[in-house]
């Protein structure tokens, strides 16, 4: 009989202070067995001392890296000390802690490389702004396109990855938005990726990094990344 | 009514080109990963609306004409050029400023990591 899996948590936090503790506390009250490493993405308040505090592994970056960077340092923890499989969260609080068995079952079964956890998919409560809407429609879209498999939340950034994913993404990932190119990533190597139903919370503390005016580079830039990756060779993992 | 000056044909194809050129350039260094796509949407723009005011001549001799350049349309696309260069150059100033900053810190963290492994290598 095999050891079981080491699992870790990746949570990218800035500036979190307020809700980084109970998110922590949430996840090992839920799973004793499951590490933690909080990854305090240049924050000036205290959440890297919260984090520590509440007993997570800290990697404490010198100055903002951006979701990507600070993601991407997660990825790489967890790669270098061996985790067989990850999940990532945010610091915020909107990830339900309680939802992780959704998110990690079709990683641990076997069954995928990653996992990404969706608002979209039989999850009636969740409802954005129309613009806000309209922008996800486009990209589940886009990507869905590219992906030939039909995604619907690629913003998500509650998702659970095995080894091969890890190394994937601790090798190269996205720099700004990084879910909507990692999900086009991922499936151009060949990685099974699957989308499973979870609840949202609202954030608890602070708002969302995403304001409308934001939105609309991102929207270009994501869209160009998308576009200029059709013509990039994809490097299939031996 | 005194007739509006006309963009020659051959000035046209040959900004046509040259922008087209850049536009190519451009996709060509981001999807060699040469260029982040955060840095390259300021030249892309710049490239498409120097192809569409090069190869639309009607059109640049209408923008000309709003702006009152009456010898010589052509002189537009001279003049939205300078401007976005004058755009990526400050993006630039701010970019190499951050940069810099960045640079000071990481210099920092690493002497003081450097220094309290010295001090735990060398016992007196």
């Amino acid at each position: 009989m095999s050891a079981e899996p080491r699992r870790i948590a990746i949570v990218p936090a800035y500036n979190e202070e307020g809700a980084i503790g109970g998110v922590i506390d949430e996840l090992r009250a839920f799973d004793p067995g499951l590490d933690v490493v909080v990854v305090a993405d240049g924050s000036v308040d205290r959440t890297a001392e919260v984090a520590a505090a509440h007993g997570a592994h800290v990697v404490r970056l010198p100055f903002n890296l951006g979701i990507g960077g600070a993601v991407q340092t997660g990825f790489r923890y967890a790669s270098e000390n061996g985790y067989d499989v990850a999940v990532r969260l945010d610091g915020d609080g909107q990830h339900d802690p309680t939802e992780l068995p959704k998110v990690l079952g079709p990683v641990l079964a076997g069954d995928a490389d990653i996992v990404v956890g969706s608002r979209f998919v039989g999850d009636e409560t969740y409802k954005p702004s129309l613009s806000r809407k309209l922008g996800i429609r486009l990209l589940a879209f886009v990507v869905s396109s590219i992906a030939r498999q039909r995604v619907t939340d690629t913003t998500s950034g509650f998702q659970a990855l095995n080894r091969k994913a890890l190394a994937l993404f601790a090798a190269d990932y996205p720099h700004d938005y990084p879910e909507v190119e990692g999900m086009v990533m991922t499936i151009r190597h060949r990685l099974r990726l699957q989308e499973v139903p979870v609840r949202m919370r609202e954030r608890e503390h602070g708002r969302s990094s995403i304001t409308a005016l934001r939105s609309i580079y991102y929207m270009a830039k994501v869209l160009l990344a998308l576009f200029v990756g059709l013509f990039r060779r994809s490097v299939v993992p031996g | 009514m005194m007739l509006a000056a006309q963009t020659p044909l051959k000035v046209s194809l040959a900004a046509t080109a040259a922008s087209l050129v850049l536009v190519l350039v451009v996709f060509e260094l981001i999807r060699s990963r040469r260029l982040r796509e955060r840095y390259a949407l300021l030249w892309l723009v710049t490239g498409t609306v120097l192809v569409v005011l090069s190869a639309w001549r009607g059109g640049l001799n209408t923008i000309a004409g709003w702006f009152g350049v009456r010898g010589y349309p052509p002189a537009v696309l001279f003049a939205v050029g300078l401007l976005f260069v004058i755009v990526v150059l400050l993006h630039y100033s701010t970019v190499i400023s951050r940069l810099s900053d960045q640079n000071v810190i990481l210099a920092q963290r690493l002497a003081l990591l450097e220094s309290k492994f010295t001090e735990h290598e060398s016992p007196d």
